[in-house]
């Protein structure tokens, strides 16, 4: 594989006299005594990393870590202070601001955190923009745009302003607005950490298809540990600036190099850490109560599932009907789906470790069922997704921690 | 004891003469071309206006008032404007009109591009704020002379010193709406390889729009409250009457005039209101 992206030795200094705290930097001052004694900030410290065409690589650490300074040095928002930073073998820091634009026009593309959406734009107007820079012309624009809404499931909202969507469909929009640049390169700056945990992790799973149908080289920001390890072919770990490690998930979670990294790690290899709520969905079917027994039949066979929980006008849970009972009810000639209720499901709260799951999940022939306080139905778990959330864990749940 | 000491004198009006006496004395040139070109605006416009019949301007002051905000709002507006006419102030009203027009358009040609400038311009903004503080406490009497000195007696004076008291706003507002656009959407158009030209027009300005259109309505007032001041140098319309009905001692006619220029800045503010408004988007 060729290599995309080549970072070497990189520096990035906030202040007014970033030459003087560089130097300090190299004589081995921390980024705290830096700051204390010249004022100057120190945000990427000697950063050395390598990322290959078509690779997913996660930059993952805590808050003021340096993650987005990092990232926006790789399309020049920051200008390094020192350093190399190679793409496609061409170092862009020293492009003057012409092959700037170009190479922004045309290489790498960013999805922001909080979206960076236009809000004076429609949605295409939106996803239009990066070729309206470029001088495309309307109705190639228009189309490009078109097609890049319907990759991320947005068709028919074009006409939509941006804040009338909700925070995961803007964030479709941010991402089709990338993504219709055509870019070889993604930087995507925790761009899921303002949606909500289902919507976050609907995105993960629709970012890893888009992924593996474009083959996009892709640099990925994460403070959330589930998340880097979910998304990355290789993660890098920053702390004060530093990448402290990098390499895949398992070489991290097999040898974490430091305690800082440990803490994370024991973060993730723990089922007592993964709640219900990080893993439930959404039921593909549900019916209502009101519902007769012919509109079950049909929503179990459109979903191909053999049961399916009922609810009420708020959607809280009453019961649970199986395919098997529905049919023998249409055969009496019964249509009410109040007899056929059964309540040996198992259900649980929210905030629910998974470690008290398992059990259940095993034993259950229904799914899980969340619920909040007021027994409203939030999600379901399924044995799968119980399964799915554990299985690069549990492979690795022999290596001393 | 109680007097300031004479021995030590500090005079800075002395200063300020002398530069005008110097701009007088370079640039009569520039100020001759400068009259022509205010002089051609304002006459245009007030041709312009004048042009449109009476019963026409008024259904047009109420269409406008009806489409931006209500059919009673419109109907309120045109009924203003009527009473303008009843009390015999159409003519001085369609030059009071003119004077303003003219003066607010320059205001924005001059301000918003030293608005736009100054919000990228850290030095230029430093420079401006205590100038543009003065400018806007300063008594607005104050302008009249060097407006004078400059232009003469007339019309064109008054655009001038009304341009002087009336563009702060403008130029303020525009810089703080510039400076308020969220950092993520500049970054964003930098991001798709934007030029600062085409960061300006096709996100700063239109994110900056709603406050820039706010900072257009304050100047748009203060131009109105110029009207009589400006009169004291000779510019015709509604502000004249009310000199001249100082001098008579006229209440009748004060009042007249008074409550005709309040009209007319409550449609202009209502007005240029709505327009704004049309601009929010977030
Ligand atoms: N524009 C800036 N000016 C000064 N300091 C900054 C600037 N941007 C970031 N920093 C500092 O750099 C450090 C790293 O910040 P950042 O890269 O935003 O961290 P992260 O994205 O990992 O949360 C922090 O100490 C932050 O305060
Ligand atoms: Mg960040």
């Amino acid at each position: 594989m060729s290599k995309k992206i080549e970072v070497k030795n990189l520096y990035k200094i906030f202040g007014s006299k970033p030459k003087l705290a560089l130097k300090r930097l190299k004589e081995g001052w921390t980024k705290e005594k830096i700051l204390k004694t010249t004022g100057q900030t120190v945000g990427v410290n000697n950063a050395s990393f390598t990322v290959d065409e078509g690779e997913f690589f996660v930059i993952m650490g805590l808050s003021g870590s340096g993650k987005s300074t990092l990232i926006r040095c790789l399309n020049l928002l920051n200008r390094p202070t020192a350093g190399e930073i190679l793409i496609d073998g061409e170092d862009i820091v020293k492009y003057d601001r012409q092959q700037l634009r170009e190479f922004r026009q045309n290489k790498v593309a960013m999805v922001f955190q909080n979206f960076g959406l236009f809000t004076h734009r429609t949605v295409l107007g939106n996803v239009e923009y990066g070729l309206e820079i470029r001088n495309i012309n309307k109705d190639k624009r228009r189309q490009i745009a078109l097609e890049a809404l319907e990759s991320v499931g947005l068709k028919g909202w074009e006409d939509k302003m941006p804040t009338e969507l909700s925070g995961g469909m803007q964030q479709r929009v941010g991402l089709a607005r990338a993504l219709a640049n055509n870019p070889d390169i993604l930087l995507m700056d925790e761009p899921f950490s303002a949606l909500d945990p289902l919507i976050r992790r609907d995105m993960q799973i629709e970012l890893l298809e888009i992924q593996s149908k474009l083959k996009k080289t892709i640099i990925f920001i994460t403070h959330d540990i589930n998340e880097a390890f979910k998304l990355g072919d290789r993660v890098a770990v920053m702390k004060d600036g530093k990448i402290v490690q990098q390499g895949t998930p398992e070489e991290i979670l097999n040898n974490p190099s430091n305690e800082y990294i440990e803490e994370f790690v024991k973060s993730i290899d723990r089922t007592k850490v993964i709640q219900a709520k990080n893993i439930m969905r959404k039921p593909n079917a549900l019916v209502s109560i009101k519902d007769g027994v012919r509109v079950a039949i049909k929503e179990m066979q459109a979903s191909n599932i053999s049961s399916v929980f009922v609810v009420g006008r708020n959607m809280e849970l009453e019961g649970i009907v199986t395919i098997d009972d529905c049919v023998d009810a249409v055969k009496n000639k019964q249509s009410s789906l109040k007899e056929l209720l059964r309540h040996d499901f198992y259900k649980t709260s929210p905030d629910e470790y998974i470690e008290n799951l398992l059990e259940n999940a095993v034993k259950s022939k229904y799914p899980i069922v969340v619920v909040d306080d007021e027994n409203k139905l939030l999600g379901i778990i399924v044995r799968t997704s119980i399964l799915s959330g554990l299985l690069p864990i549990n492979s690795t749940n022999d290596t001393p921690a | 004891m109680n007097s300031f000491p004479e021995l030590i004198k500090f005079d800075p009006g002395m200063y300020i003469e002398a530069l005008v006496d110097w701009l007088i004395l370079n640039f009569q040139g520039f100020f001759d071309a400068l009259t022509d070109v205010i002089k051609w605006i304002v006459f245009n416009i007030q041709d312009g206006l004048s042009f449109i019949p009476w019963f026409l301007f008024i259904l047009l002051i109420f269409l406008l008032g009806w489409k931006l905000k209500s059919f009673k709002s419109g109907l309120g507006y045109a009924m203003m404007i009527m009473l303008i006419g009843l009390i015999g102030l159409w003519e001085d009203m369609i030059f009071t009109l003119a004077i303003v027009i003219t003066s607010v358009i320059l205001s924005i040609i001059i301000g918003i591009p030293i608005g736009i400038y100054s919000a990228y311009n850290q030095k230029l903004e430093a420079l401006l704020k205590p100038l543009l503080d003065g400018m806007q406490t300063m008594p607005s009497f104050v302008y009249l002379i060097p407006a004078m000195i400059f232009f003469g007696l007339g019309t064109v004076p008054a655009v001038f010193a009304t341009i002087v008291y009336s563009t702060p706003p403008c130029i303020r507002l525009t810089s703080l709406a510039i400076k308020r656009v969220p950092k993520e959407m500049r970054e964003a158009a930098y991001a798709f390889g934007s030029s600062r030209w085409q960061a300006l027009v096709k996100v700063e300005l239109p994110q900056a729009m709603p406050t820039i259109m706010a900072g257009i309505n304050q100047t748009t007032m203060l131009a109105m409250s110029m009207v009589v001041t400006s009169s004291m140098i000779g510019a015709k319309g509604l502000g004249e009457n009310v000199i001249i009905a100082i001098n008579r001692t006229d209440i009748a006619m004060g009042f007249n005039s008074g409550i005709s220029i309040v009209f007319l800045a409550i449609i202009i503010d209502r007005l240029t209101q709505m327009i704004s408004k049309k601009y929010e988007h977030v």
